[in-house]
């Protein structure tokens, strides 16, 4: 079971990563564009908490929570979102296709959905080299519209593959309601597949470790795909620097009422657990975000010419 | 040496591969017990099981997906579309993906898939199932686009392209798959990225791939009771491409036609003929000339089909303009 202090460390590294990349790109420190998942950090640290070294995780748009609760390290993400050569990915990415494959994260994607399939190769490499591992899809309301993702939950179910669909719903598929994107409830989809659907509270971390710890262990088991849909709440636009004309200022204002943190918080002292660990553990979190950033600004920017850009590997002999 | 079909000649090279490498795995439409819809993967069911011969749903998008998926989380995936026209289904995993991976992820990891898939007309299958669409495939950095010609190179190309950190799309022609040839003994595995020569020549260069290679074998036939010797280059690989062979051949006959069954316009032609005109207008003794279909889609009547393809008495006809 996941430990709480553990939780709470996850989601503060996620908030303060998030709002610290929002201050940054508001400076033009941050070149192109982000998607902060601030307010639905319960999710990301969650899921991952369930999962065990070797497992995969295919991620999304707004994927810095998937790959900084996976284990990305901090240096390597904000070097890398920076547009630094020191970044994870050489600064040839950028935040929507952060990935450390030695820690089982296949990427954030900048194409919607398109994550699910990856991940079901993930599920289809543990099971057939038979490693006991497990993958993980996160994914959005919104991609609920997509084909591949419905092609992805056939396959898993009829294959009974080791794969974890993740559902991060909350409300909102980029500019638009989902409501008015999405005519089936997921719930119902996953019926119609004969997938398990459990459905919990995306800003109780525990709820979402403990949901995912049940589902693991039964993709560990051999049971097959199942599904687990989060209700959770986007704080900022669908890219920072979007202005929400679209979105009513009452829901805006009802999404900060659900935040995960100061969950978190409460139920931590409400265990008779002190205050002083989890004010520890915010100021380590922050202590080492900021050292990740100055590293970061210290860093050289990437030359095209000193990098070996190649598509391809490089040629043998 | 062995004398086998084209077919024979992939469904050994699935066979070969499998077998010395566990981790290679094969996914399609019915792939499986079927034998596959034009029978490359006969017996590969029996012989290496359900979870190493997966027969998909109808399903293109995902199977591509679960491909690069896969081939990130250490197997080596052989999928197959059916028909290269639908492609199009998979072009997010093959295009924003698979091709992407190795270098936005900073080189942490290449996707070492295969994707095979027939194009080609001659069969009347229509405007959707004849399509030569590898000139798409080609203008993508991070993908290796191969097209042989022959059984020998059906094989020997299959296996490089299995054993390739990259992913490989390997375009087989369907009208080929029943053409015999030789195969050595032992077979080989065969470069990627390197061309054949096919028939030495003097006086012009026939540049080729696919079913074209055998147009072009005959127009050189019919150009040789003329007493013009073409040269036929069999290009095999399109993504990299022999840019070294093209240019030798050009500087020995100092004419060239480039000839593929794809649409002219914006196809694999036209890039090897803007290249020629750049690093070898020197050699040039007449404009390059291009032999592909004209830029419609593929009609479906056989008097239709027949006049829409190239053909060796275009290609010899395109041989004799340079000469002229």
């Amino acid at each position: 079971m996941a430990e709480p202090l553990a939780l709470y460390r996850t989601m503060v590294t996620i908030r303060e990563a998030e709002m610290a990349l929002a201050r940054l790109f508001a400076d033009g420190e941050v070149p192109g564009f982000i998607h902060l998942s601030v307010g639905q950090e319960a999710v990301a640290a969650g899921i991952c908490a369930a999962l065990a070294p070797g497992d995969s995780v295919a991620s999304t748009h707004r994927g810095h929570g998937h790959a900084l609760a996976r284990g990305l390290g901090l240096r390597g993400f904000f070097a890398e979102v920076m547009g630094k050569a020191s970044g994870v990915c050489r600064g040839r990415g950028g935040s929507m296709h952060v990935a450390d494959l030695s820690v089982g994260m296949l990427g954030a994607n900048g194409i919607v959905a398109a994550g699910a399939p990856i991940a079901l190769g993930a599920a289809l490499a543990h099971r057939t080299r038979g490693t006991g591992g497990v993958a993980v899809a996160f994914f959005g309301d919104g991609a609920l519209a997509e084909g591949v993702l419905h092609e992805t939950m056939n396959i898993a179910a009829l294959w009974r593959l080791p794969l974890l669909l993740a559902c991060e719903n909350n409300g909102w598929a980029e500019f638009s309601r989902s409501e008015t994107q999405v005519a089936a409830r997921l719930a119902a989809l996953a019926a119609a597949h004969g997938i398990p659907h459990r459905e919990v509270d995306g800003a109780d971390a525990l709820a979402v470790a403990e949901a995912a710890a049940e589902a693991v262990a039964a993709l560990r088991r051999g049971e097959g795909p199942r599904v687990i849909e989060a209700r959770t709440r986007r704080w900022r636009g669908h890219f920072e620097g979007d202005p929400q004309r679209y979105r009513d200022p009452a829901e805006a204002a009802e999404a900060l009422a659900h935040d995960p943190i100061a969950r978190a918080r409460a139920a931590f002292l409400a265990a008779g657990g002190d205050a002083a660990l989890l004010e520890a553990v915010e100021a380590e979190c922050r202590a080492a975000i900021a050292a990740a950033i100055e590293a970061a600004r210290a860093a050289p920017a990437p030359r095209w010419e000193e990098e070996r850009m190649g598509a391809y590997a490089p040629a043998e002999g | 040496m062995t004398e086998l079909r084209t077919l024979q000649a992939i469904t050994r090279a699935l066979s070969d591969a499998m077998e010395a490498d566990p981790s290679v795995i094969l996914l399609g439409e019915d792939i499986g017990a079927a034998g596959g819809p034009f029978g490359a993967t006969r017996g590969l069911h029996a012989r290496f099981g359900p979870e190493r011969v997966r027969d998909t749903p109808i399903a293109e998008a995902a199977l591509v997906g679960a491909a690069v998926g896969a081939a990130l989380t250490g197997l080596r995936p052989v999928a197959e579309i059916m028909f290269m026209d639908f492609i199009t289904l998979a072009m997010d995993a093959l295009v924003n993906q698979a091709a992407k991976a190795r270098f936005m992820f900073g080189g942490q990891r290449g996707v070492p898939m295969v994707l095979r898939t027939p194009h080609g007309g001659g069969l009347s299958a229509g405007p959707q199932h004849s399509q030569c669409l590898e000139a798409w495939l080609c203008h993508v950095p991070g993908l290796k686009v191969v097209c042989p010609a022959t059984p020998a190179d059906a094989y020997g190309l299959l296996r490089s392209a299995i054993a390739d950190p990259d992913p490989v799309i390997v375009v087989e022609h369907k009208g080929l798959y029943a053409m015999k040839g030789e195969l050595p003994d032992p077979p080989a595995p065969v470069p990627i990225g390197r061309a054949r020569l096919a028939r030495p020549g003097r006086d012009a260069t026939i540049l080729c791939y696919g079913a074209a290679v055998h147009w072009s074998l005959a127009a050189a036939e019919d150009l040789a009771r003329e007493g013009i010797e073409a040269e036929v280059l069999d290009l095999r690989s399109l993504q990299p491409w022999d840019e070294a062979a093209v240019l030798e051949s050009l500087s020995r006959t100092h004419r060239l036609v480039i000839a593929h069954e794809a649409v002219e316009a914006f196809g694999v032609g036209a890039e090897i003929a803007a290249r020629m005109a750049e690093v070898g207008f020197d050699e040039l003794d007449a404009p390059i000339l291009r032999v592909g279909a004209p830029f419609t889609p593929v009609p479906f009547a056989p008097p239709l089909e027949a006049a829409w393809r190239p053909d060796a008495a275009r290609i010899a006809a395109a041989v004799r303009r340079t000469l002229a």
